[in-house]
């Protein structure tokens, strides 16, 4: 594989690791403060539906991306009231969730644009166009004729869609709510000890309703993503277990911004490793394409397993807060 | 004319479904005194004290903090209106700092930066004005619970509290932590602050407070000065009857040896050394009392002896070897062997609270032949009679099997487990807390039955962290500090303020013992904690 | 703390109401997407009840559900969440598809008893590892089972493009050996003379599954088995206590949760395809979670809720045939019925509570006497 192959790989990697990343932060933020997120799934599927759906009848991105947000706001909304509010089962809560976006998604899309639960093929303005840095080279001819660094630039640096530098911001931005600020510390209190919080007179409850708000907001762009700029319209389905994978890379970096942000790149290089190359053959042994589609999957395991490190979620994960009697 | 009272509380009612906690209570508390409020468990006293915190919200009666009417529906309300509450179980972020934890909920911006550096500050004027020094930086999972409790009496004088709550602050503590913390206390009194202590041992009301309420079932009995009462006294208010403080028994009358304990030790899965290097023994016919304050290896102690935490090390059931590894015993192999095991945490590991009375009397023992229809199926109708049965020798109330285990109180609970212990006739009892949270009447009842087994020519080890228990039922006493047994004595030979240098890890009783060798000894054993 | 209500409301009257919150929503969902909700109740009745051959679909489906529904619902008696039921019945149509191709069987009693067993090991197999991986290190098993969902399917994607193709373009087995074929429920009708569609696909393994909702309940709570299962599921720390073993439960009850929802594949792939396709668990492997949560782990509420998630699906299908809207508004109804049985049960619970506490006597509530106070709960 020569170099410009490489960066070309890359360079897919980095935007399949964009939705993987927002989604994963979200969770983080959710996690953090004590709600388990498997809805992440669901959330980024409505809202890939309905940012596709609102940027193919306006032809805006924008619109569609702040519909999507919408979208996956309301998913959180009842996330919240079934698991904050009424103290439901939150694993219980994600499934359901998932399960309705998936009906709800293709129902609609039939009934609104009748072509089989898909949204129609997205235009131009309906799409988060590629931002070309100072500099860069755009045409693929004059990118196979420059230096490595030039080549470096152009193709994996330079030409992504917004919501991909968006996503490399919000580590650090992150980290630094989370670790720097007092809403950061309140937030990882309540995912370790809510008592402690509700003694010390800050709201539970309300701490908790932001943190699904900020998830709900981060998967909301990572769906939109999904639909308006790695593709161009909504399919069924189309979030294809990234939630899931999402929460596996959130486990896999027990939890913490950065970490979050090296576990999406290596699922996201995984994941344009499978759609680059079918069968991959070793010399010895050929490995057939869909070892490449479980390969996360099998990671995870391993990972959960504790082979690689003990990943300790917050203490209060999971648990709805009930004053103790 | 009297001054206005700091706190003044008229006619609270509070009630959690069915259940009436609190009914009509009126209080007031002058300022700069030391208020103890004292009842049984049950009585409403911490229900009354996290109304006055926010906690719970009354659903009748007014507050007046200093003669203001207040109103408090949550604990910022609370704050803001100078209380600040210790409650009985921490509320700490266990991986936080203390720092961190001091500051939580009381930051000055929204950027963590200046907020933490205005408490370290602060911290250290704290810290010189009420001998209250703890390291800033330290993670709360690394500190001992006395320092913990330091945190929390630390949290709410920063956020300026007037009124300190603190609920049963000595649960956790050594007799020489318990004597500081009063230091601490009456330090904060004449610096002008009130303070309520909810307690329910009539020693430490004796000792350090200044006026007294009784509550029992929900309702305040009493409230007098401390100098104008005695123990006797405040107990048949608490009690609503006279109480006998001593138990009846005879002098023991030991015969074989049925407990060998030989050099046993027990390291939990977190790593840390639990027990260590641990040998007694128990004959048949006498109570083995093991006293110390929480979480000095008993529970691991009683643990390993029932069969589900491993050890190393010997220990032999009438002269025959036990597995400690795990590997070829479990609760079940210990029930065959002969030892019965009333476990320290009723709720969280002697019955199964949804599970009706049959099925929690049937607990450990559901492979009993006699419980069993054929090979396949149990017999369900069996069991209900049997337990019926027990319930009635247990005066369990109301003896009807088919309620689920969480609809009975505390007490009639604990009779439960016993009947089902207790009726095996076991060579061994293993017997931890036996009283904890069980009203007077049914500890009479529970401290009967535990003798009656002792006549019956039965070795019981009797692990509690009260001491008066101790003292009343055991026929020796052995005192567990850090994970050692460091010494035996014989309860005529002895008195509680030795007992307590011993919990305390103190084994020179010789010489004039001052707090500061105390401490010295309680920084080791935080350091090694940490 | 008393129990706030009858046993029967809270087996009955809970689901219940769920299950309208659920229908209404489900109706608005309908009328939204323009269409008539009633017309489409009306519909589902007919296609999934008005004939045999409705009947016989409705049946088919709820065979499926009564095997998945009692896999996750003798998993949440142990407290383990199996959402693995999707990939344990795909592995179990795997061990069908092998031996069925593989071993020349004489009578489809034969095949039936060593396809169940093949179905039951290998769904077994599946939910092994994530159990073990919760019994020993830990791995939340919720999580674990999600990605074995994952690997199932590409282990299948890639058995059907390879090694068990059957000539031709589609991914999947050759068809089994005719003397392999269960028999439909037209076959075991008309043996006593009733006429029954001889288009459905109901057969032979309904009566399995009513045999299993039967045994489990046996299984739970008449034998020593089940009652430690329960135990664990309650309290582990008591259960430990009581020298119960954690990993042989969590073991265990996982390995009959698999092999529950193996035995499914004896239905759609021995007894429907007679052969094994792509995604041939349909999702039936996640509508056991909406069963299990409707009938309230308990066998027979199994029973029901499959009984109506058939009817659902049968439902369903006719109204994508005959109205515009999508076969995945059952997915929407199944998410619904979750949601409110599940997640949201304290909405419907905690009203409820209040009125029964409001309206009850006290009948049998213990009597506060001098050595019980029912204060004590307070503290």
């Amino acid at each position: 594989m020569d170099f410009l192959t490489t960066l070309q790989v890359l360079d897919s990697s980095l935007r399949q690791a964009t939705p993987l990343l927002i989604a994963c932060l979200a969770g983080l933020f959710s996690e953090r403060a004590g709600i388990f997120d498997i809805g992440l799934e669901g959330k980024m599927l409505v809202a890939a539906f309905l940012s596709a759906a609102v940027a193919a009848v306006t032809g805006s991105v924008w619109l569609g991306l702040l519909a999507g947000i919408g979208a996956s706001l309301v998913f959180s909304a009842i996330h919240g009231l079934a698991s904050i509010t009424f103290r439901g089962n939150q694993l219980i809560s994600g499934v359901a969730l998932n399960f309705l976006a998936a009906g709800l998604t293709v129902v609609i899309a039939q009934s609104w644009f009748a072509q089989g639960g898909r949204t129609p093929q997205l235009m131009a303005g309906g799409r988060f166009e590629p931002i070309i840095l100072p500099g860069a080279l755009t045409s693929s001819s004059d990118i196979a004729q420059a230096g490595p660094l030039m080549q470096l630039y152009s193709e994996l640096i330079s030409g992504h869609g917004l919501p991909v530098y968006v996503a490399l911001a919000l580590v650090p931005l992150t980290w630094w709510a989370l670790f720097r600020t007092r809403f950061g510390l309140r937030l990882r209190a309540v995912g370790e000890a809510p008592e402690a919080v509700d003694t010390a007179g800050i709201s539970v409850v309300g701490l908790r309703f932001a943190a699904v708000v900020i998830a709900g907001v981060l998967c909301g762009i990572a769906g939109a993503y999904l639909a308006t700029g790695l593709q161009a319209g909504f399919t069924k389905d189309m979030t294809a277990g990234r939630g899931y994978i999402a929460l596996a890379a959130l486990i896999f970096a027990k939890w913490r911004p950065w970490y979050a942000l090296g576990a999406c790149l290596l699922f996201g290089f995984l994941q344009a490793v499978a759609i680059r190359f079918q069968n991959i053959d070793l010399g010895v042994v050929e490995v057939p394409v869909q070892v490449m589609d479980a390969l996360p999957y099998i990671l995870t395991v391993v990972i959960l397993a504790g082979f690689v490190g003990r990943a300790i979620p917050p203490r209060a994960g999971g648990e709805p807060y009930v004053k103790e009697r | 004319m009297t001054p206005t009272p700091a706190i003044e509380l008229k006619g609270i009612s509070k009630a959690f479904g069915p259940v009436q906690a609190n009914k009509d209570i009126s209080i007031a508390v002058m300022p700069g005194t030391i208020h103890g409020i004292i009842g049984e468990n049950g009585a409403g006293k911490s229900t009354l004290m996290s109304i006055l915190y926010g906690f719970y919200k009354a659903d009748k009666g007014e507050i007046f903090i200093n003669g203001k009417k207040t109103e408090i529906p949550d604990s910022q309300a609370a704050i803001a209106a100078g209380i600040g509450m210790v409650f009985q179980h921490f509320k700490l972020v266990q991986n936080f700092t203390v720092l961190e934890n001091v500051v939580l909920g009381a930051e000055d911006s929204g950027l963590l930066r200046p907020s933490l550096a205005r408490a370290r500050r602060e911290l250290e004027a704290l810290a010189r004005e009420y001998e209250l020094s703890v390291d800033p930086d330290a993670l709360i999972q690394d500190i001992g619970v006395g320092m913990q409790q330091r945190v929390e009496i630390l949290k709410a004088l920063y956020r300026g509290a007037d009124i300190l709550i603190l609920d049963e602050p000595t649960g956790v503590l050594t007799p020489a932590e318990a004597d500081h913390l009063f230091r601490i206390l009456e330090g904060l009194k004449r610096e002008g602050k009130t303070i309520v202590l909810i307690t329910h041992k009539l020693r430490e009301i004796m000792e350090i407070t200044d006026t007294v309420s009784v509550m029992r079932r929900g309702e305040m009995t009493a409230t007098v000065a401390t100098a104008d009462t005695d123990p006797s006294q405040l107990a048949e208010l608490m009690v609503g009857r006279k109480v006998l403080l001593q138990v009846e028994k005879t002098p023991a009358q030991p015969r074989e040896t049925i407990l060998e304990v030989e050099n046993l030790n027990v390291t939990d899965d977190k790593g840390v050394h639990r027990v260590k290097d641990v040998s007694f023994s128990i004959r048949a016919g006498e109570i083995l009392g093991i006293a110390g304050v929480a979480g000095n290896g008993q529970s691991e102690l009683l643990e390993v002896l029932g069969g589900y935490e491993r050890g190393t090390g010997h220990v032999r059931i009438r002269g025959q070897e036990i597995d400690l590894t795990g590997a070829k015993s479990d609760g079940q192999s210990r029930r065959r062997r002969g030892i019965s095991h009333v476990p320290e945490d009723r709720q969280r590991e002697g019955l199964i609270m949804n599970f009706h009375a049959w099925e929690n009397v049937a607990f450990g023992y559901h492979h009993d032949p006699a419980y069993q229809k054929n090979a396949l199926f149990m017999n369900n109708a069996a069991i209900r009679e049997d337990t019926e049965a027990k319930m009635r020798r247990f005066d369990v109330r109301p003896p009807n099997p088919q309620l689920t285990a969480k609809s009975f109180s505390g007490g009639n609970q604990q009779k439960i487990v016993l009947a089902r212990e207790i009726e095996r006739n076991p060579d061994l009892l293993l017997v931890g807390q036996p009283t904890r949270g069980v009203d007077i009447g049914a500890i009479e009842f529970i401290h009967q039955q535990i003798v009656a087994l002792r006549d019956a020519g039965k070795a019981i080890l009797l692990v509690s962290v009260e001491l008066d228990e101790i003292m009343g039922l055991a026929d020796r006493i052995a005192v567990m500090f850090d994970g050692r047994i460091m010494g035996e004595r014989l309860p005529s030979e002895t008195n509680e303020r030795e007992l307590g240098l011993l919990m305390a890890g103190i084994t020179d009783t010789t010489t004039p013992h001052g707090h500061r060798e105390v401490e010295a000894n309680l920084a080791e054993r935080h350091g090694e904690v940490r | 703390m008393t129990d706030r209500m009858p046993a029967w409301a809270d087996a009955i009257l809970v689901p219940l109401i769920s299950l309208i919150l659920a229908a209404i929503f489900s109706a608005i969902v309908i009328a939204a997407i323009g269409e008539n909700p009633l017309e489409a109740l009306e519909l589902m009745i007919e296609g999934a009840l008005g004939s045999t051959y409705g009947w016989g679909y409705t049946l088919y489906y709820a065979t499926n559900f009564m095997f998945t529904g009692l896999a996750v619902a003798i998993a949440f008696h142990a407290r383990m969440f199996n959402i693995g039921g999707e990939g344990q019945v795909l592995v179990g149509g795997l061990g069908v598809a092998i031996i069925l191709l593989y071993l020349p069987l004489p009578h489809w009693t034969v095949a039936l008893v060593a396809a169940m067993l093949m179905a039951a090991a290998f769904g077994a197999a599946w939910a092994a590892i994530p159990a073990y991986l919760q019994a020993k290190r830990g791995s939340h098993i919720v999580i674990t089972t999600i990605m074995f969902n994952f690997i199932a399917a590409a282990l299948l994607n890639w058995a059907l493009v390879g090694p068990l193709k059957a000539p031709g373009q589609e991914p999947a087995t050759p068809r089994f050996a005719d003397s392999t074929h269960l028999p439909t429920l037209h076959d075991v009708f008309s043996v006593i003379g009733i006429d029954w569609s001889s288009a459905a696909p109901a057969n032979v393994t309904l009566f399995v599954a009513v045999a299993a909702c039967i045994g489990l309940w046996a299984l739970i709570w008449r034998t020593r088995l089940g009652y430690e299962i329960r135990a664990f599921g309650s309290s582990e720390p008591a259960a430990r206590y009581a020298g119960i073993n954690p990993t042989r439960i969590i073991m265990v009850s996982m390995l009959i949760s698999g092999g529950l929802a193996g035995c499914m594949a004896i239905n759609n792939v021995q007894g429907e395809a007679e052969r094994l396709v792509l995604n041939a668990a349909e999702g039936a492997g996640f509508i056991g979670i909406a069963v299990a949560l409707m009938g309230r782990s308990h066998p027979f509420g199994v029973f029901l809720a499959a009984l109506l998630f058939g009817f659902l699906y049968q439902g369903g299908a006719e109204l994508a045939l005959w109205m515009n809207i999508q076969r995945e508004l059952i997915v929407v109804i199944q998410a619904l019925v979750i949601l409110f049985t599940g997640a949201l049960d304290n909405m419907i619970r905690m009203p409820l509570e209040r009125i029964f506490l409001t309206f009850r006597r006290r009948p049998d509530v213990p009597k506060p006497d001098r050595k019980s106070t029912s204060a004590e709960a307070a503290e």
